[in-house]
């Protein structure tokens, strides 16, 4: 997939709906994220139970790859176990890295595969995770994470 | 219309996803001609050595070399002597060098340091950090909304506190040329010494020291051709020599006690340890080749570049150009837009999946983004190799940003 297909059909759904870009209730995680070459900021939202993460939000502005990208995480968290979480998290930066290109280990990462070839982007692989390293630095700061 | 500049390129030839590269980040580095990747080749084929330290024939070789690049870029500026060009990695070097040797040897409690709020981030931290040391002051020239510095902060900045006033002849962000001489009149006025950042403005427009009576001047050899890692201070000789040493170590002293040192006279008493040799072969030849050019010929190639990309631009809806938007005299082909909507690093990203190179960010001029309340901005920035067809490419694919990104047409 090229930048273009990367831009017209996975990011542009994210971007217009904007359903997980808004705060949550009672979260009990909020974390920010900054991208200072690109002037990407999110701020994230979790509230985890029990070690499950029962709702996610993010806030910010910044390029469509690291808001989007953002995005489609929240899609994938909500409902998950904090293990399972971390395990996107890691699964997620094997991606991008290209450590990882078996696809069915990626399968997991459902839409987020689409941001696959930002590996081939080097300088936008920072925009791809910023919401991924948030979500991370977010778990291993919370108390109560299970 | 073919431009006959353009062959002397030779990475203008390549292309990336198999589209022919245009190159509109000259802002931040220009390109290479053959004549200056040649003459740093010849250098390390023939003429290598360490100058100074040998008494062998490859070695004066080596030092005749460094010193007439030295001869060639004082000519350039029209300075004095070539005792007043000290060689530099680049402009920030430069004005680091006059921050910690000028600056802390005149600056005193209550003094003031005037910068326009425009100014690249090397003319800002070394002078926050020396008001810092010192309790001096930091003081900011503002701008009109069309990027032109205000005339009553001119007149009302620039007092008897005021010891240094440091200025970008051209704006990395908004290509606005500002005005040199009336500053430099007005600070020499009261007494200020002026340090002009002529990085963005001697790649385009001709410098000459003793007609703006400028004190100090810095410049990067890799914006106007030479290689990277080579750059240039230019300082009154009387300034200079009353200066002391910045780094201290080899090439820069006479005699070495155990506990005391001499320093060579200028200009090596500010070139501490081996310099860039080949760099400053690569600088004397990019000279030449300038001159060879002209700048009169750079100039209405880059007018008409100018004109041109200004009138395409104004007439994309959603597209917005920072500082002047008209064709002016006081303009050079630096041309910071928004796509409404669209990060400035998306519409970098989708111009790359067409070849087209431009800077995307802040542009290391942070103050100026907040100043004008943009988190960051797209930037085209011409040289005289481009060609009207590179603007059309560029405009083409802007045109398809914000369709990219799903805002309908
Ligand atoms: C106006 C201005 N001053 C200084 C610099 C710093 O140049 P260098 O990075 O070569 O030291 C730049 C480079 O972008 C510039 O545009
Ligand atoms: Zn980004």
């Amino acid at each position: 997939m090229g930048i273009e297909q990367i831009y017209t059909e996975v990011l542009q759904e994210h971007l217009n709906s904007k359903r997980n870009k808004h705060p949550i209730t009672n979260p009990t995680v909020r974390l920010n994220g900054v991208n200072p070459s690109c002037g990407d900021e999110i701020e994230l939202e979790l509230r985890m139970t029990d070690g499950v993460i029962e709702d996610a939000g993010y806030t910010g502005r910044g390029c469509a790859i690291s808001q989007a990208s953002t995005s489609i995480m929240i899609d994938l968290i909500k409902g998950k176990s904090v293990e399972e979480a971390v395990k996107l998290a890691d699964t997620f930066f094997g991606m991008i890295k290209h450590e990882i290109t078996d696809e069915e280990k990626l399968e997991i990462l459902e839409d987020a595969i689409a941001l696959k070839d930002i590996s081939h982007m080097p300088a936008r692989v920072k925009c791809a995770v910023l919401g991924w390293h948030t979500l991370k630095d977010g778990i291993a700061t919370n108390p109560n994470n299970g | 219309m073919s431009n006959p500049f353009r062959k002397d390129f030779p990475i203008l030839d390549s292309t990336f996803n198999n589209k022919p590269l245009v190159y509109l980040d000259n802002a931040a580095t220009s390109q290479k001609p053959d004549s200056v990747i040649k003459a740093v080749e010849d250098y390390y084929r023939k003429q290598n050595a360490n100058p100074y330290r040998g008494l062998y024939q490859l070695s004066v070789a080596a030092t005749d070399a460094y010193e007439e690049a030295r001869s060639i870029t004082a000519e350039f500026i029209n300075a004095k002597s070539s005792k007043e060009i000290i060689f530099t990695r680049n402009s920030t070097e430069a004005l680091n060098l006059i921050a910690y040797s000028y600056g802390r040897s005149v600056l005193k409690a209550g003094d003031e340091i005037v910068i326009p709020i425009s100014e690249h981030h090397s003319n800002i931290l070394p002078w926050q950090q020396l008001v810092k040391e010192k309790g001096a002051v930091l003081s900011y020239l503002y701008l009109d909304k069309n990027g032109y510095l205000l005339e009553e902060d001119i007149e009302n900045k620039i007092t008897e506190r005021t010891k240094i006033v440091s200025i970008a002849h051209v704006s990395n962000v908004l290509g606005t040329v500002y005005p040199i001489e009336k500053i430099i009149q007005k600070a020499h006025s009261v007494g200020a010494v002026v340090i002009v950042d002529t990085a963005q403005g001697i790649p385009h427009y001709p410098v000459d020291v003793k007609q703006w009576d400028v004190d100090f001047l810095v410049f990067s050899g890799h914006k106007m051709l030479a290689p990277m890692g080579i750059g240039v201070l230019y300082g009154k000789e009387e300034l200079l020599d009353n200066m002391p040493p910045f780094l201290t170590g080899g090439e820069m002293i006479e005699y070495v006690y155990e506990q005391e040192a001499t320093f060579a006279p200028l200009p090596n008493k500010f070139e501490a340890g081996t310099p860039n040799v080949g760099g400053a072969v690569g600088l004397a030849e990019a000279i030449r080749y300038i001159n060879q050019v002209g700048y009169d010929t750079i100039q209405n190639i880059e007018e008409e570049l100018r004109d041109h990309a200004l009138k395409e631009l104004s007439q994309i809806p959603d597209v917005v150009v920072y500082g002047e938007t008209k064709a002016g005299r006081d303009r050079c082909g630096v041309i910071s837009f928004n796509v409404e909507g669209v990060h400035p690093h998306d519409t970098s990203s989708i111009l790359d999946a067409d070849g087209i190179a431009i800077r995307a960010g802040h542009h290391c001029a942070q103050p100026l983004m907040n100043y004008m309340d943009v988190a960051a901005t797209c930037r085209a920035s011409f040289y005289f190799y481009n060609t009207i067809e590179d603007i059309d490419t560029f405009i083409h694919s802007l045109k398809k940003v914000r369709r990219w990104l799903g805002y309908g047409n």
